[in-house]
């Protein structure tokens, strides 16, 4: 079997979920009157709220500030390498029916496709952005009232965009129970990894995958 | 992505007009009415209590006192029958988000004081709700003001029981904390006392749109 995720990765991960969890729960409660009404007390939930976004970067910046977060970082530096290879996936995963699987295989995909790559990027930036627009709408003093209704605008309809993306990861997640499996417990096997990594098992985009 | 974060925020509040505009026609279309989950110009509905508080149209009571000649204790139907004022105006909550086009109903407040007959040394007035809780303050001068009312009807139809009904404040040219929610008490008193937002949230007592709570 091979590593995929070593335990601060996982930690990450798990910790992640929980705070995007809680922050579409009660940011639901907050938007949606029906919800809200069956919940009530909105301060504690507004409060909720508020502090699992600010606590959201958290556990991200503790786990690559240190020795422990080695296999992160690695991961961090082909997130942000944007290869020839992960052109020519999302070209192929454009063509149409056996077209795609057959272009789609022919691909030395490295530890994370394109589309992984892409989720990703949107989900950090996005992030960011949540962060930022959430500030201006709770501590809204410093800024001109029309910036403020533009964080609104964007911390609704990005939420929106955030929400979809995560049922996507989801549902991918669940079309592939070894790879979901991995984020559990950390390892993989080697079949899988000639089939979707085929540039990481053979340590073509960083380390080569540790055995286990 | 941060860019696009920081032109949103800037031009978002333009682009969320347009949006509307090209997305109303739609939502009328919709029978599902999933489209209304869709952000917007909405809005948000907020309580200081755990719930909503409830009270009846027929079990409602205004009461007007305080340093006024005449106390006075209003049913719905009592202010139903006073001569109506009606505006369309926008409701602007002070952390941004905004309703255009409102459609409100009710009594001009100045209307309710005149009866009441407030005395020299009435100077400010006093709200309470029905929740317990929730408190606002007006000077004379600014209760006194045409678009100032106390509405029994939003969105053309009865103040809803998560609006605020059976009847709210509507003071229209102030953020939307000043427009206290189940309303059943207007005291006439000699000083301001800060109300529950300007207490908890630490939000203007003078709530003009755009001239407090920063620009």
């Amino acid at each position: 079997m091979l590593l995929r995720f070593d335990w601060v990765e996982r930690v990450v991960h798990w910790v992640n979920a929980t705070l995007f969890g809680v922050l579409i729960f009660t940011g639901a409660a907050l938007y949606l009157e029906p919800i809200g009404r069956l919940i009530g007390r909105r301060a504690l939930v507004e409060d909720i709220h508020v502090y699992c976004g600010l606590a959201l970067p958290v556990p991200l910046v503790i786990a690559l500030s240190g020795s422990w977060g080695k296999a992160l970082r690695a991961d961090l530096h082909r997130f942000n390498r944007w290869t020839k290879e992960d052109r020519d996936w999302l070209r192929a995963l454009l063509r149409a029916g056996p077209e795609r699987r057959r272009s789609l295989g022919g691909i030395r995909v490295g530890k994370f496709n394109a589309g992984q790559k892409l989720n990703a990027a949107f989900i950090a930036g996005s992030g960011l952005v949540m962060l930022g627009t959430g500030v201006i709408m709770r501590w809204y003093h410093p800024w001109p009232l029309t910036w403020r209704t533009g964080a609104t605008f964007v911390h609704d309809w990005l939420a929106l965009a955030i929400g979809l993306v995560i049922i996507g990861h989801i549902w991918m997640a669940l079309m592939d129970w070894d790879a979901m499996r991995s984020m559990f417990v950390g390892t993989i096997s080697r079949t899988w990894a000639k089939r979707h990594a085929p540039a990481w098992l053979d340590g073509e985009d960083g380390p080569p995958a540790p055995e286990r | 992505m941060l860019g696009l974060g920081a032109v949103g925020v800037v031009a978002g509040s333009r682009v969320q007009d347009g949006l509307d505009a090209a997305l109303a026609p739609l939502q009328r279309l919709d029978p599902t009415g999933l489209s209304g989950l869709l952000p917007g110009n909405y809005f948000r509905i907020y309580t200081v209590t755990d719930g909503y508080p409830y009270e009846s149209d027929t079990n409602y009571r205004l009461t007007v006192d305080g340093l006024v000649d005449h106390p006075t204790v209003y049913t719905m139907a009592d202010l139903q029958a006073m001569p109506a004022t009606r505006l369309v105006r926008t409701f602007q909550c002070v952390t941004g988000w905004r309703v255009d086009n409102v459609h409100w109903q009710g009594v001009a407040l100045s209307v309710l004081l005149d009866k009441a007959g407030v005395q020299t040394a009435g100077k400010d007035l006093r709200f309470e709700s029905f929740d317990g809780v929730y408190t606002e303050s007006l000077t004379l001068a600014e209760a006194y003001r045409p678009d100032v009312i106390v509405a029994y009807s939003m969105l053309g139809g009865p103040v809803t029981q998560e609006h605020g009904g059976p009847v709210r404040l509507y003071v229209a040219p102030m953020y939307g904390y000043k427009s206290i929610k189940w309303m059943s008490r207007i005291q006439v008193v000699d000083r301001v006392e800060p109300g529950y937002w300007e207490t908890v949230g630490n939000y203007a007592v003078e709530g003009w749109i755009g001239d407090s709570n920063g620009y």
